[in-house]
């Protein structure tokens, strides 16, 4: 499971992952990072059975946690199927079905954006 | 047995010939074998959806009062073409907006209108005794027009080459995004559902034969523009009404960092008269087979990786140098399908016929590359010979010397072989002055990592490549990798700004 963190300029400077690792013992995986002098975010990826336990204690620790969910915005009706997003997307998201009928399995997304400059019909976006 | 197109047109208009698509046609065939087929089936439908660059349309838009002969016109602010007498214009699917560049274009108008939204027109005159009137701006429906026909130069080719980069930079092109060091592979077309791939003869398929096109019923015009049968890449010229057409089959598509296209559906309903267009359409992905070419060089004639069938390239995975390679169409399977079905159902209602063409296409032809008559200027050309090098195991401060002295801001680095191993720049030099003093080697400092060209290389090639490095100067090396001169970007400006003036 996915976790979007916002981390704001007070306690952006504490190695506040690796404490809740080390805390907990659960294994976390960074997949993104953007540090600015203002404020960070960071997303994560957990187990779906610790994700209550990263959550309670990265709260406790000054972090804004959020569920990833639907992060790729899909427009239908602009989308043709042809296929564009399939082989550029690093975590493999899109995938066609039997009948070539376009599966996005948004869970996997790490809000790269690739996909939102490949796409010929600018049918997809990133909600963040 | 034989069956004349007549036969086949009675049982259509009769609500009793059988249809199928193209995608069903190997099976059938493998079943019945190709008399049983012939028997069984009347007519197969084929279908394709893709971006279809070579597109656009002749809009007459009646006469103003007083009257205007355009000369130029901008429809949404993109330009169509008006050198066709007074109220005609020809809105190309590539043309891009003055305004809004690569996000809106030809292909957006031509959507635009086929959905019932309204455009707006202005042009411009210079006035005549005839056409009095200098300037117009109006907004115009679909309806509002005398004629809006759709005459596509070049769709439904035959066959094309998937693609891939090699080089070390992500490419945007007409094939989508191309990720660097082999990342992905881009291709188009239906496989087994395109036209022309059941029709490789051209037995079927040629001048007045109706189509499906972009939703409505078309007609083909004949030999596409760089139609070329003989190496299996024909095209079609295709026409029809965009007042019969529907959006759901016309797409407007904008590629980053390339431009603009129309995906357009399109489809030929191919009547099964003998046991040879019977074979025809027992084709096969499996048998349809392309060549993936490297687009890391930017040049014509690109290097072929390998051949590919499309029933690899539509497995999502291509093996290339023993990695599995994941792979994009760029038409979309599923509308192509929903083409194919489309048309099967007007054929089997009745309401579309077959028939045969007036003129055939000639499959011997061949399309050759551009005659030029002048040569693209070489890097050799252009570049500096009298370049200034250093050794790598020179001081920093011999090397602020020659900087100064050959008033240059770089200088390749080159071994005791005079093989270039590295370039330092001014800034290098400085840099190092401001941390270390200046009792550094030149090894110690340059970069290793030098973006060169050969002197062979057009110099457009050498423009690109300073622009995405970001760089104001190209070492040119030999096969050895001798250093046999600089290109400097200072250069390359005093030429292109001389080349287009008249």
């Amino acid at each position: 499971m996915k976790l979007f963190l916002t981390i704001q300029r007070d306690v952006l400077k504490r190695p506040l992952i690796s404490q809740v690792v080390l805390e907990t013992g659960v294994m976390i995986n960074v997949e993104r990072a953007h540090i600015d002098s203002n404020e960070g975010w960071v997303l994560i990826d957990v187990p779906e059975n610790e994700e209550a336990r990263i959550s309670s204690r990265l709260t406790e620790l000054g972090v804004q946690v959020k569920k990833l969910e639907n992060a790729v915005v899909h427009d239908e009706h602009e989308c043709v199927e042809c296929g564009a997003c399939l082989s550029i997307c690093p975590q493999e998201v899109f995938s066609f079905d039997q009948e070539f009928h376009l599966v996005i399995k948004e869970e996997r997304c790490i809000l790269c954006g690739q996909c939102v400059c490949a796409c010929p019909h600018q049918a997809l976006s990133i909600r963040q | 047995m034989t069956k004349s197109i007549e036969e086949i047109n009675l049982k259509i208009r009769d609500g009793n010939a059988i249809v199928v698509t193209a995608e069903e046609m190997p099976d059938i065939v493998s079943e019945l074998g190709e008399e049983g087929a012939l028997r069984e089936v009347d007519v197969v439908t084929t279908g394709t959806f893709g971006a279809m660059c070579s597109s656009g349309a002749f809009l007459n838009f009646g006469h103003a009062d007083p009257p205007i002969r355009m000369e130029r016109i901008w429809l949404n602010d993109v330009e169509a073409y008006a050198g066709i007498a007074a109220v005609d214009a020809y809105i190309g699917a590539t043309q891009e907006s003055t305004t809004e560049g690569s996000k809106y274009g030809g292909a957006h108008v031509i959507e635009d209108l086929v959905s019932g939204r309204q455009i707006e027109l202005r042009a411009i005159s210079k006035g005549t005794d005839c056409y009095p009137r200098r300037t117009i701006t109006t907004e115009l429906l679909l309806e509002d027009l005398n004629q809006a026909v759709m005459v596509n130069p070049r769709n439904a080719y035959q066959s094309y080459n998937a693609v891939i980069n090699r080089s070390d930079r992500t490419l945007n092109t007409y094939m989508g995004m191309l990720l660097s060091n082999q990342g992905n592979i881009s291709y188009s077309g239906a496989g087994l559902l395109s036209p022309l791939a059941n029709d490789p003869t051209f037995n079927l398929i040629g001048s007045g034969v109706p189509l499906f096109l972009g939703g409505g019923e078309g007609v083909i015009v004949g030999e596409g523009t760089q139609s070329s049968p003989s190496n299996g890449f024909g095209t079609l010229m295709v026409s029809g009404d965009l007042n019969s057409m529907n959006p759901d089959y016309l797409r407007a598509a904008s590629f980053t960092g390339y431009g603009v296209s129309l995906y357009v559906g399109l489809g030929i309903a191919l009547p099964m008269l003998n046991v040879d267009t019977v074979k025809n359409c027992a084709v096969r992905d499996e048998d349809l087979i392309t060549a993936i070419v490297d687009y890391g060089t930017p040049r014509r004639d690109r290097p072929v990786v390998r051949t590919v069938s499309y029933a690899e390239l539509k497995s999502g995975h291509v093996e290339i140098d023993g990695e599995l390679v994941r792979t994009s169409s760029m038409s979309s399977y599923s509308h192509a399908r929903q083409v194919a079905h489309e048309l099967k159902s007007l054929v089997e209602a009745g309401s579309f016929t077959v028939a045969l063409p007036t003129r055939r296409i000639n499959t011997g032809k061949r399309s050759h590359p551009m005659r030029e008559t002048r040569q693209t200027p070489r890097i050799r050309e252009i570049m500096n010979p009298a370049v200034v090098t250093i050794t790598e195991d020179e001081s920093v401060k011999t090397a602020a010397r020659k900087l100064l002295k050959g008033e240059t801001n770089h200088l390749p680095v080159i071994d005791l072989q005079g093989k270039l191993v590295g370039i330092i720049t001014t800034y290098d030099v400085s840099k190092s002055v401001l941390l270390k003093g200046d009792s550094l080697k030149v090894s110690e400092i340059m970069s290793k990592k030098v973006v060169v060209v050969t002197p062979d290389e057009p110099v457009d090639v050498a423009a690109q490549r300073l622009e995405h490095h970001n760089i104001s100067a190209l070492p040119v090396v030999d096969s050895e990798f001798h250093v046999i001169g600089i290109l400097n970007a200072v250069d390359l400006g005093k030429l292109f700004s001389r080349r287009w003036q008249p």
